[in-house]
């Protein structure tokens, strides 16, 4: 260490955080816009526990243990129940933890807006998404056309949308089943596709197979598929939707595969979440979201790295 | 023995039974997905480089790496020869291996040689090197294309600029990591 050391890290976090000032600014901006967005449609804001007993069981989805119960990895499961008792639109925005993901695109600690809607569709709820995202980039004073990452997002109605399925016909070096049937769906889809997707258009990307939505609701005509779809621009992935399972049976027989998943891989299986289960059987047919707020401030400033668009990183505490 | 959340920047692991560093790491997660864990490693050995992508369940050896403090003792065409300063024992390595640190290995500089499984793979130089100035032109006063250096050769063959009142026979300080004349040494 040389001399002096301490006061010049203390000069450089002054550095760093003027330098930040106007993503934060821009940030803040953001999440009033979503507000305002929300407000004006009549949406309820919501505010649901972080400390929860049981968080959904889902086989990739690490919660963070506190005090004998779980920080919630998403706020799905206590947004359901109140969508289950009559709160038909409803938003909330709030932090979510995730064990072990850290890295340019992911925080263990992350900013969620997420929103539920009863009695529309999971391409009603793309309608909302282009709408949401447009409206709040004209609130910014961006209009239509953003700048992200050296490409030209054109944000006007309507967005590309392609099934997965497309997807992998037109990026991938394999068909989605072979993908699947090698375990190699992730990987491809990392590698191969979401560099593709969102330009110059925002990109849905819809129809995941059955198997890799744990809360979905399977299509009619084609139960191998789950009625979910995600959001990109620029090959950054910003949202996972879903039209909601309502079936209490299949719900409980989901998570319990998911949990023996758990239980294989060596990893905390959680309690089933029974009090979620028994609202279940009251819920109306819905569509739910989950929008990353930090991503999505990275996309109207410009920023590669998700550290740019928060104050702190992990590592700065 | 690492596992897949240990992966960053810089960290040595063992893959096929050969040591590699990792050069470029990305953490990337599919929503509903699994972790993945996408890195660029460069061969220890061979300088390739590869790419290569694990899962969390994956798990490491580390690369069995250690530094041993040796004294350069000559070269015979392309093979370089280190002693340990410990033991004694004789090691070698290509030109190749030795790369630009050949431009600094003088009779007795002490140097780190980096072993894999006992296995000498490559040197590490101290920061600063003395050597001597073997050929130098007199500087020309009034010589402006030049500016304010002239280039020498140095004893082991080595060439740089160096400010012009630095005659043959003087011996100098180089920084080995950026190949720059640092100081004239007094003798």
């Amino acid at each position: 260490m040389s001399p002096g050391s301490k006061n010049s890290s203390s000069e450089g976090e002054q550095r760093r955080l003027a330098a930040k000032r106007s993503n934060l600014w821009l940030r803040a901006r953001l999440l009033q816009a979503i507000r305002h967005f929300f407000i004006e449609k009549d949406y309820l804001e919501v505010e649901t526990p972080h400390l929860i007993p049981s968080p959904a069981p889902e086989v990739h989805i690490d919660a963070i243990k506190a005090g004998g119960a779980f920080l919630h990895p998403s706020p799905e499961l206590c947004m359901k129940r109140l969508v289950s008792a009559g709160y038909s639109r409803i938003f909330q925005i709030c932090k979510c933890f995730r064990d072990g993901e850290r890295g340019e695109h992911h925080l263990l600690e992350f900013t969620l807006l997420e929103w539920y809607r009863t009695g529309a569709g999971y391409m009603d709820l793309m309608d909302e998404c282009e709408e949401m995202v447009l409206s709040v980039s004209e609130d910014l004073g961006f209009g239509a056309k953003i700048h992200f990452q050296g490409h030209n997002i054109d944000l006007k109605r309507p967005w590309e949308r392609m099934s997965v399925k497309e997807a992998y016909e037109r990026y991938a070096s394999m068909p989605m089943e072979r993908a699947l049937t090698s375990k190699r769906f992730d990987e491809v889809m990392v590698r191969e596709i979401e560099p593709h997707l969102g330009i110059p258009k925002p990109t849905f990307l819809y129809d995941y197979p059955a198997e890799l939505a744990a809360l979905a609701q399977l299509k009619e005509n084609d139960p191998a598929l789950a009625e979910r779809f995600e959001i990109y621009m620029g090959g950054l992935e910003l949202a996972n939707a879903f039209s909601e399972l309502t079936d209490v049976s299949e719900q409980e027989a989901r998570f319990e595969r998911e949990r023996l998943k758990r239980k294989q891989l060596g990893k905390t299986v959680y309690p089933m979440p029974e009090r979620f289960l028994k609202a279940l059987a009251h819920m109306p047919d819905s569509v739910g979201i989950a929008f990353g707020l930090d991503r999505l401030a990275m996309v109207f400033t410009d920023a590669d790295k998700i550290d740019e668009v928060i104050s702190f990183s992990p590592e700065e505490l | 023995m690492y596992n897949a959340s240990d992966l960053r920047r810089n960290l040595k692991i063992q893959i096929d039974n050969e040591p590699y560093i990792i050069i470029d790491f990305q953490f990337s997660k599919p929503g509903k997905g699994q972790a993945l864990y996408r890195c660029k490693l460069r061969n220890m050995i061979n300088g390739v480089i590869i790419d290569r992508t694990f899962r969390s369940v994956d798990t490491f050896e580390p690369a069995d790496l250690q530094e041993r403090r040796m004294q350069y003792l000559y070269n015979q065409e392309n093979e370089f020869y280190f002693m340990d300063v410990e033991n004694y024992e004789q090691s070698m390595l290509t030109l190749e291996q030795v790369g630009e640190a050949k431009n600094y290995l003088i009779d007795n500089l002490e140097v780190d040689i980096l072993l894999f499984e006992n296995r000498p793979i490559g040197i590490t130089l101290p920061n600063f090197v003395n050597l001597r100035v073997t050929r130098a032109d007199p500087w020309a006063k009034g010589d402006s294309v030049s500016g304010d250096s002239k280039p020498v050769t140095l004893e082991t063959g080595y060439e740089l600029r160096v400010p012009p009142f630095i005659d043959e026979g003087t011996k100098i300080t180089v920084d080995t990591r950026t190949g720059e004349y640092v100081t004239r040494v007094k003798e």
